[in-house]
């Protein structure tokens, strides 16, 4: 041992002593600074903490429930949840990427634009969050990936349900469809009402049932690990699936109105005239809405959206038509109700009118004139002149009161959403306009032009109040609300609006007798359409002039819209219909036979008066005259 | 002669840390997800250290001090090894392959640094005068350098301060403490800027850890989370969420105490620290009874050391210190920082055991 002066030993141990003191005295501060720290954590803010312990360790998973189905009025599934499988990926639990993705190749069909969106997916996930693959895998795909799951580390199949619209296009007029909720649609109260939902009903039933369509969410308190992978259920609230809709459309119906239109621009309503019970509602040219349900691609959405024939907009709802002579039985009816207006008296029609002190002249569709015509001449065979007569006696005021009791420039409040109220020219509007208005402007009115715009909807709504003894009824979609647990159906009840003011108890009666002869009178502009029928029924043809739609339009060939509307069986009317189709020309030539082939449908189960052996409804109809 | 003494171990130092082994074991079970091997092998690890320990204490002190240089030379040569041929892992070069058993150099400086102070310092007179203030300063800063060059700021840290205790206890003045002190504080700036992007990172994170929550204060705050959510009594054992549920990185080596935290909460706590203190206490009570001034100081040196590492691992799960990579002696699970422990254990109680045949 190597040589230490002792003298200095008891020197150094107490150096040595008096240092081992000062760090023991600092040593003891750190400690009280340490358990200062600790109490702090554990006693003051252990609270907090365990919050967020809890927070990390729970996590509430929304359940979505089943949307409800919508069923037309035989039961034919319109609307549909459909199972669809999502194959997603956990980078954080996958050893291979890319030894993973050559073992999908063969189980999947994975093209490079799925590559690029998952490897562009890849990058801008959070840490432990879940990457999609490939969404809607098929049902084979879904299996073989299922099967092989325990090869495929890092690789998960999430089961959710899809609506899913098996007829296509059929309808979306009225059940219109579910998409995405975008964030923009989610705010304040909406978004916590909303909350674990993915899709909201955009149109028709969908949306002004949205509610009912929707069900309650479910919860499931689940304990999460920190790569979000589920460890347990501690709770769970069972979501409770959606009502499912009975609507009154018939979908057959339905199919042989859109077939016969063949995607022409127009429309097609039908009413139960007792129920106001929307039997079909066509807007065509029909689009499928089933690619608008996980977000349409842009370029489809384009080619939709910028089709001249507007397959988007609802025509039966916010399709606005001057409604021609189809207005001619309304007007009729207003005058019926006055003192002076005698129904035998006679008018004669030279073929064109002229106002007292005007040299200009309006024209009677016929050039050569009529002759000395009745209302029921001029009914059945619409002569213009005599509704001129009818319009300057009566005056725009009488006349728009009249349309405002059918519910014209109102909305019907039919249970779809947006709606138009199309336009009458009333006082107030005339007022609003801050235009002149002038005697020839009510003269036109008379025959439906000028700046009266109507729907489809309204129309086969009024000539309905007429068929349902003056009584105009809301038009219906869905017939009824099902609890799907308990099989109970909630029935909407009809509803009737005040009553067409009456004043000449057979007025109304008249008039149907006069509209009968629309279809069998020896001149009836719509006699084309009686041959065979077993059952009777009063109609009306229109022809609108396209200019008063499309003011701008200089095209050479300037085509009218054709206008139907009639109701059957005339003694007990059980259907009131409005047919539209663009640019057709006659009313009677390509709106009629639509309207008679659904009758028939409706009335007597097949397209044809009476059963034949082609199974095509035969569109093409006998007819010469409007 | 009991077993003890026969085995040249101290009685109540042993007790402390078999006991401190058993309380890693149910720690590491809990946050390894209750598994039995994982326990298994922490057992055979701390067996290990257990044996390193007791062969080390059979070392008589004078042969320490002999071996002070040597071993010292070899580190410091062991050092520049890693930097020149050492593996990477982790984006770091701090580890020596060999064969199966890969080795962290720096870690066995956490011991021969104080010995070679030691030796250096019971050469002469104390208090030291300046000039050998020199000699040892070069002594502490080449070890401390090439671990920071690896890099490994937290290891080079600890290595610098196990040599400032043996310059603190070996009596060195007050007016050079004062100087080192404002010195240290004139270099931050320096260091500041010499650092890793990642090792500023850290830094703030201490101040301002929800920053950055899922990512460099994603430890710091998952801790917090873990020891908060403990309270008083803690949520017992096998019920720390924070590690079952892999909310809290490093469960098993750096962060056990935060597992310990949450299932034993602030009575645990207190317990333990006082089971840490006990064992420091022990160590300093060995250092005051050694009799010459190379086992004083060493003794003395790794009490104190031992008290450190406890101290930063504890505060860096409290938040009171930045998040470095210093386990919890004993407790976490461990490699070569566990033998490290272990064997400055070892030479406490050699220097224990040893004083009478010094007589």
């Amino acid at each position: 041992m190597r040589y230490i002066p002792l003298k200095n030993d008891s020197q150094e141990l107490r150096l040595f002593e008096s240092r081992v003191l000062i760090a023991a005295i600092l040593g003891a501060l750190l400690v009280v600074g340490l358990v200062t720290r600790l109490s702090y954590l554990q006693v003051v803010k252990h609270r907090y903490y365990a919050t967020l312990a809890e927070n990390n360790r729970v996590s509430p998973l929304p359940i979505a429930p089943a949307r409800g189905l919508i069923l037309d009025r035989n039961g034919v599934v319109l609307a549909d949840d459909f199972p669809v499988f999502t194959l997603q990926v956990t980078p954080d639990r996958v050893p291979n990427m890319k030894r993973l993705l050559a073992k999908l190749k063969p189980l999947v069909a994975l093209n490079a634009q799925d590559l690029r969106d998952f490897r562009r997916r890849l990058a801008q996930r959070k840490p432990f969050q879940n990457v999609t693959l490939r969404a809607h895998l098929s049902e084979a795909e879904a299996a073989r990936v299922a099967v092989n799951l325990t090869r495929l580390e890092g690789a998960t199949l999430h089961a959710r349900l899809r609506r899913y619209y098996p007829l296509g296009g059929l309808a979306t007029g009225a059940i219109g469809y579910v998409s995405r909720i975008t964030r923009g649609e989610l705010q304040g109260q909406k978004a916590e009402r909303y909350f674990g939902y993915r899709h909201i009903g955009q149109l028709g039933v969908e949306k002004s049932y949205q509610k009912a369509l929707m069900g309650r969410i479910g919860f499931k308190d689940v304990e999460m690990d920190a790569r979000g992978r589920a460890v347990k259920v501690l709770k769970r609230i069972l979501p409770r699936a959606g009502h499912n809709l009975y609507l009154n459309i018939d979908a057959q119906m339905q199919a042989i109105g859109e077939q016969m239109l063949a995607n022409r621009p127009g429309s097609v309503v039908a009413l139960d005239p007792r129920t106001g019970a929307v039997l079909t509602l066509i807007s065509s040219p029909i689009y499928d809405p089933n690619p608008f349900v996980d977000g349409i691609r842009e370029k489809a959405y384009r080619a939709l959206a910028t089709n001249p024939n507007g397959p988007l907009d609802n025509r039966a709802l916010n399709g606005l038509y001057p409604p021609g002579s189809t207005i001619k039985p309304f007007f009729a009816y207003a005058a019926l109700q006055t003192h002076w207006f005698h129904p035998h008296k006679r008018v004669m029609c030279p073929g064109y009118y002229h106002l007292p002190h005007s040299t200009h002249l309006f024209h009677c569709w016929k050039p050569l004139g009529m002759g000395r015509v009745d209302l029921k001449d001029a009914i059945e065979q619409s002569c213009d002149v005599y509704f001129y007569h009818l319009a300057f006696k009566q005056g725009i005021d009488r006349m728009t009161r009249y349309l405002g009791y059918f519910g014209f420039g109102h909305r019907t409040g039919i249970d779809l959403p947006g709606e138009y109220r199309g336009l009458v020219p009333t006082k107030a509007w005339i007022k609003a306009s801050g235009r002149p208005w002038y005697p020839g402007q009510t003269i036109i009115t008379g025959i439906g032009q000028g700046p009266l715009l109507v729907t489809p909807l309204q129309l086969a709504d009024a000539v309905a109040a007429i068929a349902n003894h003056g009584v105009r009824m809301r038009p219906e979609v869905v017939r009824g609300i099902v609890n799907p647990v308990t099989h109970h159906v909630r029935y909407k009840k009809p509803y009737a609006y005040p009553a067409i003011p009456r004043r000449r108890k057979n007025s109304l009666k008249r008039l149907i007798r006069d509209m009968t002869q629309v279809v069998e009178g020896p001149h009836g502009t719509a006699r084309g359409i009686a041959y065979g029928l077993p059952y009777r029924v009063a109609g009306k043809t229109g022809t609108a002039q396209l200019w008063s739609v499309v003011p701008n339009y200089k095209g050479k060939h300037i085509r009218s819209d054709a206008l139907f509307m009639a109701f059957a069986p005339v003694k007990h009317p059980r259907i009131a219909i409005a047919v539209i189709v663009e640019h057709a020309g006659f009313g009677a030539l390509a709106a009629a036979p639509i309207a008679r082939a659904l009758m028939n449908f409706y009335l007597l189960g097949h397209v044809h008066a009476r059963p034949q052996n082609q199974s095509r409804p035969q569109v093409a109809m006998a007819g010469t005259t409007p | 002669m009991s077993l003890f003494e026969r085995w040249h171990l101290d009685k109540p130092l042993f007790m402390a840390l078999v006991a401190l082994a058993v309380v890693s074991l149910v720690v590491l079970y809990s946050a390894s997800g209750e598994s039995i091997h994982f326990a298994l092998d922490d057992a055979l690890r701390l067996l290990i250290g257990f044996v390193v320990m007791v062969s080390v204490a059979q070392i008589p002190p004078e042969t320490f001090r002999r071996w002070s240089v040597p071993v010292f030379t070899a580190g410091v040569l062991g050092l520049a090894a890693v930097l020149a041929i050492g593996a990477v892992r982790f984006g770091a070069r701090r580890w020596i392959a060999l064969g199966p058993l890969s080795i962290q150099p720096s870690e066995f400086m956490k011991l021969f640094v104080p010995m070679t102070l030691s030796w250096f310092f019971s050469r002469s007179h104390l208090p030291p005068r300046l000039s050998r203030l020199a000699g040892a300063t070069l002594i502490l800063l080449v070890p401390v350098l090439l671990i920071a060059k690896e890099p490994d700021l937290g290891t080079s840290l600890v290595v610098l301060l196990s040599g400032i205790i043996v310059l603190f206890l070996a009596g060195i003045g007050w007016r050079t403490v004062l100087t080192v002190i404002v010195m240290g504080v004139a270099a931050a700036p320096v260091l500041w800027a010499h650092m890793h992007h990642y090792q500023r990172q850290r830094i703030y994170i201490l101040f301002h850890p929800e920053a950055d929550p899922l990512g460099a204060g994603y430890h710091a705050i998952q801790a917090m989370i873990a020891v908060g959510s403990g309270g008083l009594f803690g949520q017992g054992w096998l019920s720390s969420s924070q590690a079952h549920l892999h909310f809290l990185p490093d469960s098993t080596t750096d962060f056990a105490f935060a597992v310990f935290c949450q299932e034993f909460g602030l009575f645990g706590n207190l317990a333990l620290l006082a089971l840490y203190l006990f064992i420091v206490y022990r160590g300093l009570r060995i250092a005051f009874a050694a009799q010459d001034t190379y086992s004083r100081l060493l003794a003395g040196s790794l009490s104190i050391l031992f008290f450190f590492d406890v101290f930063i691992n504890m505060g860096m799960v409290a938040g009171i210190l930045p998040v470095v990579g210093v386990p919890l002696p004993l407790l976490s699970y461990g490699g070569t920082s566990l033998l490290i422990i272990m064997a400055g254990l070892g030479v406490l109680m050699s220097i224990h055991s040893h004083r009478r045949l010094v007589n």
